[in-house]
């Protein structure tokens, strides 16, 4: 099987304090990936340097395909909600990839647009502006936006978080659907049994890698996450340069 | 009196002075033709949460104006120059350090405005030259010569096909930034283009309204209109429509009363403004206070 990422000894930070340290392992082309550990742990982080927002602050980050060939759903959204936009407009961005700065969106696009608001059970929104749409709603909305993205690689930060039942169960029935197509996903939880019932691997970090690999395995301890936050430190102003050199 | 009689003086009222001279005639066609540009820049400046960085770009242009004005006295070309280049290198570091480090937009922006503004006062004072302030703060939209009405003209040309070009990736942007980031590099170029559009319409705005008021007629139309549409394509028709009122209006008012026109027409916009807010179909104040029982659903 063909690797969709592969982190080779990756170092991901802000202003030379890293947030996760020398990371190496391999994503297949595919995967269904969970991503968990405590708050603080690198998890978004990690998302962001995937997505491109952030450089690594030492290794390297191979991906199979470019900036366009992945969707990327942020944990807490900087979405101005009230910019006066339709949920029909909103969506449409998801189709930047084939319409860009000045293609018209025309029949086609539009009866993608509409299937994507079909998927996520938004049929009959279209024309709301999206300030009034409730939190659940504009949940299925990004989804719905990432839909059209059509995109190999899902990077999903916390996507069921804030949202009822039914709605998470919604949207986790699309992530298994991307996962049936053939596209990799992999997406930031909380949700133990969410992550035991749906997803083959698993990655724990905590502030570096603390477990990667089948999910059964990884989450049979009885407590997965001990050792996770045994490793959690906190910001030091004062830290000393990194001695560790990849192995 | 006779019907048609009856008629023809409101008429006028209204028409007769733009009719009759023709500086009145060149005052609202410049105007108009100033606003088509300013007030859609004005829309997403509202949109963008910028509304008072169009004040700090206010003041950024008036060092080069005057720099302008020191070497080759009322020339519209070296003051515009002046006042672009100023603006330009005010919007273009500001829009430069708010995406490359901490500082956020408006602390960025005061901050460049403050240094402009200090360098200008300096070198007026520096020259000791007692440079006609009124006309670079307050505008001299009844003077417009036929030069000045071109200009505005072609601003206005230069900003519609400009925004149509930037429409998408700003509005975008204004969004959801963090898209437009992972999907495009577009949201950089859309940023610094619409800062440029701003500078140029601030310079036009100086020469019919000054410095001062230039910004007055982007943003009340803009923010009346808020209280008139639901969504962006309703939004900056509304705002035109209450930006063009505002200029023949406001030159009326100017003529009739003899009010200075600049400030006439910025009053206007302010009155619409107000009326707006008080009136407007889409949550206007008034509606509030009517009592109304809630719907079903």
């Amino acid at each position: 099987m063909s690797s969709a990422i592969t982190f080779d000894n990756v170092t991901l930070g802000y202003e030379r304090h890293p947030a996760i340290h020398h990371l190496s392992g391999t994503v297949d082309a595919g995967d269904l990936l969970a991503v968990i550990g405590p708050n603080g742990a690198g998890k978004s982080t990690l998302l962001k340097g995937l997505a491109g927002l952030l450089r690594p602050l030492e290794g390297r980050i191979a991906m199979a395909g470019g900036r366009r060939d992945i969707a990327y759903l942020p944990q807490r959204s900087q979405i101005d909600r009230a910019f006066p936009l339709s949920l029909f407009d909103f969506v449409a961005m998801g189709g930047w990839r084939r319409t860009g700065w000045l293609r018209r969106i025309a029949g086609g696009e539009r009866a993608r647009i509409a299937a994507a608001i079909d998927a996520v059970g938004l049929t009959g929104f279209e024309g709301r502006v999206i300030a009034t749409l409730s939190g659940g709603q504009m949940q299925r909305a990004l989804f719905a936006r990432l839909l059209l993205q059509d995109a190999p690689l899902m990077l999903l930060d916390e996507p069921f978080t804030a949202i009822d039942e039914a709605t998470a169960k919604d949207l986790m029935a699309m992530v298994l659907r991307w996962h049936g197509e053939g596209r990799t996903v992999v997406a930031v939880l909380h949700d133990m049994d969410l992550v035991r019932a749906h997803f083959p691997r698993t990655l724990v970090l905590a502030r570096e890698q603390v477990a990667w690999g089948p999910t059964a395995k990884i989450l049979a301890s009885p407590d997965p996450m001990a050792a996770a936050r045994k490793m959690m430190e906190a910001w030091d102003e004062h830290a000393a340069i990194c001695g560790r050199r990849a192995a | 009196m006779t019907a048609a009689d009856f008629l023809h003086a409101p008429a006028e009222f209204l028409f007769g002075p733009f009719g009759e001279f023709a500086f009145m005639k060149r005052a609202l066609v410049g105007s108009l033709a100033l606003c088509l540009g300013a007030v859609p820049v004005g829309v997403f400046l509202m949109l963008r949460r910028m509304s008072l960085i169009g004040d700090t770009m206010a003041h950024a242009i008036l060092p080069g104006v005057a720099v302008g004005y020191l070497m080759s006295g009322l020339s519209l070309t070296a003051m515009s120059i002046g006042g672009l280049a100023t603006g330009l290198a005010v919007a273009l570091l500001a829009g430069l350090v708010t995406r490359t480090t901490v500082i956020r937009e408006d602390a960025s922006f005061a901050a460049f405005h403050l240094i402009a503004l200090s360098i200008g006062v300096v070198i007026v004072s520096v020259r000791g030259s007692n440079i006609d302030l009124l006309h670079v703060l307050f505008g001299t939209v009844l003077a417009l010569d036929n030069g000045a009405v071109a200009f505005l003209a072609s601003v206005a040309t230069v900003t519609m096909a400009a925004l149509a070009l930037l429409y998408r990736p700003l509005v975008i942007e204004c969004i959801d930034p963090i898209f437009l980031r992972t999907v495009s590099r577009a949201g950089g170029l859309a940023h610094i283009g619409f800062l440029m559009l701003l500078v140029l319409n601030m310079v036009a705005g100086f020469h019919a309204l000054g410095t001062l008021l230039a910004i007055g007629i982007m943003i009340l139309p803009a923010v009346g209109a808020r209280f008139w549409a639901h969504d962006i394509t309703g939004l900056l028709l509304a705002a035109l429509m209450i930006g063009a009122l505002s200029c023949w209006l406001g030159l009326l008012a100017s003529f009739h009363l003899d009010l200075p026109s600049g400030p006439a027409i910025v009053l206007v916009a302010g009155g619409l403004y107000l009326a707006s807010m008080l009136l407007g179909a889409n949550g206007g104040l008034a509606w509030r206070l009517l009592p109304a029982r809630h719907l079903e659903a």
